[in-house]
């Protein structure tokens, strides 16, 4: 084995500072969701107005405006709990992580009743038309992203409350943090394509 | 006195072997990248055979007119297996495995940035592999006679929805490729993360192999390559099991959609594929020739353009479905664009090597053979890419003979030119010459021989995918010709496989730096530590080993 530290009196190569492993790794795991997602949007801008029967989106979606600050709201919360570990104080950490959990269930549960109000009363399934196929896999496979992010934020807060997470791990939470600020982001395309844009 | 009873620094070689059940356990749970590498290449190799065995019996079936080895049934589940096995699970698997075990003896780390994700892709690689043949016996449930996927490897819409593929192969198929698809994404951002956090000191992003600087672009490309095919794959399931209507045309649905959709995927992975050939290539040629890398940073930015325009050319493979002219054209001309980044890398090849002191080394001998002939596969691809001859020659054996020529010509010769080169580090033994030379020299010609005529024989006429011909269309010459080829080309690959055997069991010592190369692999012993390196290197150039070498030249004097 050679040892290629031996120097000879060149100058000190440049030195540079590595980014940080969690973040990176995420930003490409967001990089591919996001190329995942835009395809389940193309699909649904693609097929606004060819279902062949009812019913129609203009005739039973409804905006979900309170859901949405919820989720949206959950971005701010996640941040300030961010802030609060950088800054060591768990206790505030683990209250606003509370929060943010809370705003995220809170819009799963909109979600829910929304679904159960299409399928029951104007019975809307994935096979009744296209508007079905494309809005129960898109608004799904985003509901599925806020389940996965909500099952991580809830392992950190048990983690949490015990007394696991302290200020040395406020890189790695950075990291599941960049995750939902990125499911809250899809969610305002999602918003825009399903509910303003396709109906 | 109490070393001669712990043996501790002893070479690993002389340490008491493992039992059996031992050593296999260790290579099970085992988040080495150098293993999983290892482990990735054999896959690949394994399924490498199968396919190959695949292709053989197609070009028996057709080796003459009216010939009856298979039914058609049989021969649809054939072409289907092997071309879906050749992509995902020969291809991949080997390019992930080249990139698994060299990157981070490459830029000086000690593992993949996260080494149990990296066990993770591998074991789903391998899963969905595994999926993919279970539909022998599963794909009627286990019940009937048991059958494949039969709707062709791009697996065209409706032909896929549940009124037109009944059983569960077409299942297995989808499960599969979502399944190994994942694990390349997996690995990819390992990649990515590698190269961005793991590199040694010393080494900027300018000082990188050019096999580390392109496989970063694959892994970049697979990251947005690959989700469209699973998106796809998540509706096509949506609409065999709930009675979706993605593809379904009878609700409004568009087969077109899912063409789209498989080759904003599919053209891009031609370039995933490709570009690890390239890597090695741009490795060799240069080690081979003694002389560094001709125009470094074009190669860089040629890469990432060829990167780039590969995410916009997917339509190419659609001009028969009848799109407007506007996108025709410009589908064509982004087609063409993409011929100058990669004539650019073909000119920096040949700058390498002409004025050098070429050494015919087998690994040397498959890059010079992927020199030519992917200048071929390059020169009928922008043939193609003109929507007036590809309307003439869409869907003939002459498509089947440009992507084959690509495919092999261009990316198997430099995955044997890698093999030759890289298993002496892997192994510590060094591969036959003779043995190599023979292997070679069959490949060449038994390829040539295979897949030359059948650019005539689509010329006249002849369609892909059909399992047999009536005589006297003129195709009878070129298709035995081509079934001649395979057998050579069979005989090649044995000689390859004894190659390996044998240098296995009784091949000379390889040492550190067999070739006399440049990289930092080759500081290392043969077969590496687990831990790579026991020092992290430090770097002052693109040539580490040549200014260690040179103390009174280094490269970083002229850089």
């Amino acid at each position: 084995m050679i040892n290629v530290t031996a120097r000879t009196s060149h100058a000190e190569p440049t030195e540079e500072a590595l980014p940080s492993r969690g973040r990176v790794g995420m930003f490409c795991l967001i990089a591919t969701e996001a190329a995942l997602f835009s395809i389940f949007v193309v699909a649904y801008l693609f097929y606004i107005g060819k279902s062949l029967s009812g019913p129609y989106p203009a005739q039973v979606l409804e905006v979900p405006i309170l859901p949405t600050i919820c989720l949206l709201a959950s971005s701010a919360t996640i941040m300030l709990a961010e802030r609060a570990l950088r800054q060591g104080y768990g206790v505030r950490f683990s209250g606003w992580w509370l929060l943010t959990i809370v705003l995220g269930g809170a819009f799963l549960r909109a979600t829910a009743v929304e679904w159960r109000h299409l399928m029951v009363t104007h019975h809307l399934t994935i096979s009744t038309n296209l508007f079905g196929t494309t809005f129960y896999s898109l608004v799904g496979f985003h509901a599925v992203h806020v389940t996965v992010g909500l099952i991580l934020l809830t392992l950190v807060l048990i983690l949490s409350v015990c007394g696991y997470v302290t200020q040395a791990q406020s890189e790695r939470v950075a990291a599941l943090s960049l995750y939902w600020h990125f499911v809250d982001v899809v969610w305002i395309v999602v918003f825009l394509v399903v509910y303003i844009i396709g109906r | 006195m109490a070393f001669a009873e712990y043996p501790l620094g002893q070479p690993q070689a002389d340490a008491p072997r493992l039992p059996l059940l031992v050593r296999l356990h260790d290579w099970v749970v085992t988040v080495d990248h150098k293993r999983l590498g290892i482990m990735y290449i054999c896959t690949g190799l394994l399924f490498f055979a199968v396919a190959g065995l695949q292709a053989s019996i197609m070009r028996w079936q057709l080796a003459f007119p009216h010939h009856d080895v298979v039914s058609p049934a049989v021969f649809n589940r054939l072409f289907t297996m092997h071309g879906t096995t050749m992509v995902f699970l020969v291809g991949m698997p080997i390019i992930l495995g080249l990139a698994n075990y060299l990157i981070p003896l490459m830029i000086g780390a000690r593992d993949l940035a996260f080494p149990r994700l990296n066990a993770f892709g591998f074991w789903l690689s391998l899963f969905g592999g595994v999926l993919l043949y279970f539909s022998y016996l599963g794909g009627e449930g286990l019940t009937g006679a048991g059958t494949a996927p039969d709707v062709g490897w791009f697996a065209y819409a409706p032909l896929t929805e549940r009124a037109f593929s009944r059983g569960h192969s077409t299942d297995y198929w989808i499960l599969s490729l979502l399944v190994t698809g994942i694990g390349s994404v997996a690995t990819s951002i390992n990649i990515v993360t590698t190269v961005f956090c793991m590199r040694c000191k010393g080494m900027t992003l300018a000082r990188m192999p050019l096999f580390v600087w392109l496989l970063l672009v694959v892994a970049g490309m697979i990251l947005f390559a690959m989700p469209p095919l699973t998106a796809a794959q998540l509706m096509l399931l949506l609409d065999r099991y709930l009675g979706a209507r993605f593809f379904d045309t009878q609700a409004g649905g568009s087969a077109v959609l899912w063409q789209h959709f498989f080759w904003i995927f599919g053209h891009p992975e031609v370039y995933i594929l490709m570009l690890p050939g390239f890597a090695a290539a741009s490795e060799i040629i240069p080690v081979f020739s003694r002389k560094p890398m001709f125009g470094y940073a074009a190669m860089v930015g040629a890469t990432l353009a060829i990167a780039f325009i590969s995410m916009g050319v997917w339509a190419h493979h659609m001009f028969t479905v009848g799109m407007s002219t506007m996108a025709n054209t410009f589908f064509a001309a982004s087609t063409m664009l993409i011929a100058v980044p990669t004539g650019i890398k073909i000119f920096n090849w040949l700058a390498t090597m002409y004025g050098g002191k070429i050494r015919f080394a087998t690994p040397m001998l498959f890059c010079i053979g992927f020199l030519f002939q992917f200048l071929c596969a390059g020169l009928t691809g922008i043939m193609l890419a003109a929507p007036p001859f590809d309307w003439q020659l869409s869907d003939s054996y002459f498509v089947v003979a440009h992507f084959h020529y690509v495919l092999i010509g261009g990316l198997l010769f430099t995955i044997f030119a890698a093999i030759y080169y890289w298993f002496p580090k892997a192994t510590g033994r060094m591969l036959s010459e003779t043995l190599g030379r023979w292997h070679f020299w069959l490949l060449v010609i038994g390829f040539n021989l295979t897949f030359g005529p059948q650019h005539i024989a689509g010329v006249l006429g002849m369609p892909r995918r059909i399992y047999t011909y009536a005589p006297g269309r003129g195709w009878e010459l070129w298709n035995l010709l081509s079934s001649i080829g395979v057998a050579l080309q069979a005989l090649a690959v044995l000689f390859f496989v004894w190659n390996v055997i044998r240098a296995l069991r009784q091949g000379p010592p390889a040492g550190d730096d067999p070739w006399d190369a440049w990289t930092l692999e080759w500081t290392t012993t043969s077969p590496p530590p687990e831990y790579n390196f026991e020092t992290l290197p430090e770097v002052q150039s693109r040539r580490p080993l040549w200014d260690l070498k040179h103390p009174h030249d280094p490269d970083w004097r002229h850089e």
